[in-house]
């Protein structure tokens, strides 16, 4: 009965044992890394912004600007989604946002579309999606340039009805074989310039009256 | 070389190897294959959890009590893994994303958990260490033969995306074989993890047949002359 009690209580301090040591090395180890893995994913997510927007348009600290924008359908996510004011001198000059094309062939396509502050495309990227591999992924900058070509697009060029593949009589190039996943990129990119039109001077932090109302020329004092 | 350490080895690479023999750890053998850089990460991954893991049970061998060996085994496994994971997220940020689950996974993966219990748990440190990274290395050459076909087959290139492993250095080792390449999704899908696999084992299998053959072949006409060695 002793040594059964006995056996008992050191396997299990054995196993504490193991247990602490296991511990202890776990969060030297976090402690050691974690710093650099904070920063290793500040800067690919950066790296991810900056290619959305004109290089050396802005001067500000991205990561910073950060906000997060209530639920709309228009971005296409269910919770609320992030965006990135770029400004350059203090001024705003873009924004970045972070929208989902909820049709693509195999679910969410998650992108950041970047809009300057004149209302046309700066960049879009593909940072979520679960299509086809060698099929409907040419939409990812690695794989080809496909997603380029929405570079300088606004709402009113092309016109409304050109927002679609050419199979389907649009302006945008597809590839054959695989046009449900371009056809959800096109229509999301196009929903979040709606989103921008109507929201701009918000995300922008233009107050009304800056925009609707010209400050009146400055009377040269007597 | 003694004859122990190279039955190790070869049990690892050859005899006994955990991709196309013992057929353990097939999830991620399957799952991530699609291209050379991920089957070649992650086999490196997994070979140095395994060597670890059996070094360091080899070590405590005769400290663990063998009622609670299977669970101290486990806890060391998912101990290193995290820390190994902990690292390619800090200073392999692309490849950590790509190989996403499949990196706390190794925790799960059959085969470092049998090197540990059949082999670290009752040898040396030294013979522990080499088998663990025999089998690693054997499932690592498994990993990327199947993920080469699949590459090839695939998408007509080797070695794209070794930028995320490597440093951007590593970019212009891509090879692209097949310019304008259509592409064949089925090897890129799963079924073509399952049908290279296949084809893997069976060409295995036929070397071993052949070799067989050939030796029992020899054996009949070396019996008379068996003092005599045959040349290397």
């Amino acid at each position: 009965m002793k040594t059964t009690l006995r056996t008992s209580l050191a396997t299990a301090l054995t196993l504490l044992a193991f247990a602490v040591i296991g511990a202890t090395l776990l969060s030297g180890t976090h402690e050691l890394t974690r710093e650099r893995i904070a920063a290793s994913e500040r800067a690919a997510q950066l790296k991810l912004l900056a290619q959305t927007l004109p290089p050396g348009s802005f001067d500000n600290d991205l990561v910073q600007s950060a906000r997060i924008l209530p639920a709309d359908p228009r971005l296409g996510l269910r919770q609320g989604s992030q965006a990135w004011i770029a400004s350059r001198h203090g001024r705003p000059v873009a924004v970045v946002l972070e929208v989902a094309a909820p049709d693509g062939y195999a679910g969410e396509i998650r992108m950041l579309v970047g809009i300057g502050s004149d209302g046309s495309v700066s960049g879009v990227r593909v940072t979520g999606h679960r299509e086809t591999p060698g099929l409907g992924d040419y939409i990812e900058r690695g794989k080809s340039d496909w997603i380029e070509q929405f570079n300088g697009k606004t709402l009113a060029s092309p016109p409304a009805k050109a927002w679609k593949v050419k199979k389907d009589g649009g302006a945008f190039d597809a590839v054959a074989g695989a046009t449900l996943t371009p056809r959800a990129v096109i229509k999301a990119v196009r929903r979040t310039l709606e989103y921008f039109a109507a929201e701009r001077d918000n995300l922008l932090d233009i107050p009304p009256a800056q925009t609707e109302v010209p400050p009146p020329p400055l009377q040269p004092s007597p | 070389m003694s004859d122990e350490i190279r039955a190790i080895l070869k049990n690892g690479l050859w005899t006994q190897n955990p991709g196309i023999v013992q057929l353990l750890g097939l999830c991620p053998l399957l799952a991530i294959s699609n291209n050379v850089v991920n089957a070649l990460s992650l086999g490196l991954a997994t070979t140095l959890v395994m060597a670890v893991a059996s070094s360091s049970v080899s070590v405590f061998r005769n400290l663990i009590p063998s009622a609670i060996r299977i669970p101290v085994f486990i806890l060391i496994i998912a101990v290193l893994v995290t820390v190994v994971e902990l690292l390619i997220h800090a200073h392999m940020l692309a490849l950590y994303v790509v190989l996403g689950v499949f990196i706390p996974l190794i925790t799960t993966n059959c085969i470092v958990l049998a090197r540990v219990e059949a082999f670290a748990s009752k040898r040396n440190t030294l013979h522990s260490t080499l088998d663990a990274v025999a089998m690693g290395i054997g499932l690592t050459l498994v990993l990327v033969a199947l993920g080469a076909m699949r590459e090839i087959a695939g998408s007509g290139t080797l070695f794209a995306g070794f930028d995320l492993a490597f440093g951007p250095a590593a970019k212009a080792l891509t090879l692209t074989l097949i310019p304008d390449y259509p592409g064949f999704l089925l090897a890129i899908l799963p079924p073509g993890a399952f049908i290279g696999l296949g084809l893997l084992i069976a060409a295995r299998n036929w070397i071993d047949a052949r070799r067989a053959v050939r030796t029992e072949r020899d054996g009949k006409a070396a019996r008379p002359a068996s003092a005599v060695q045959p040349a290397a």
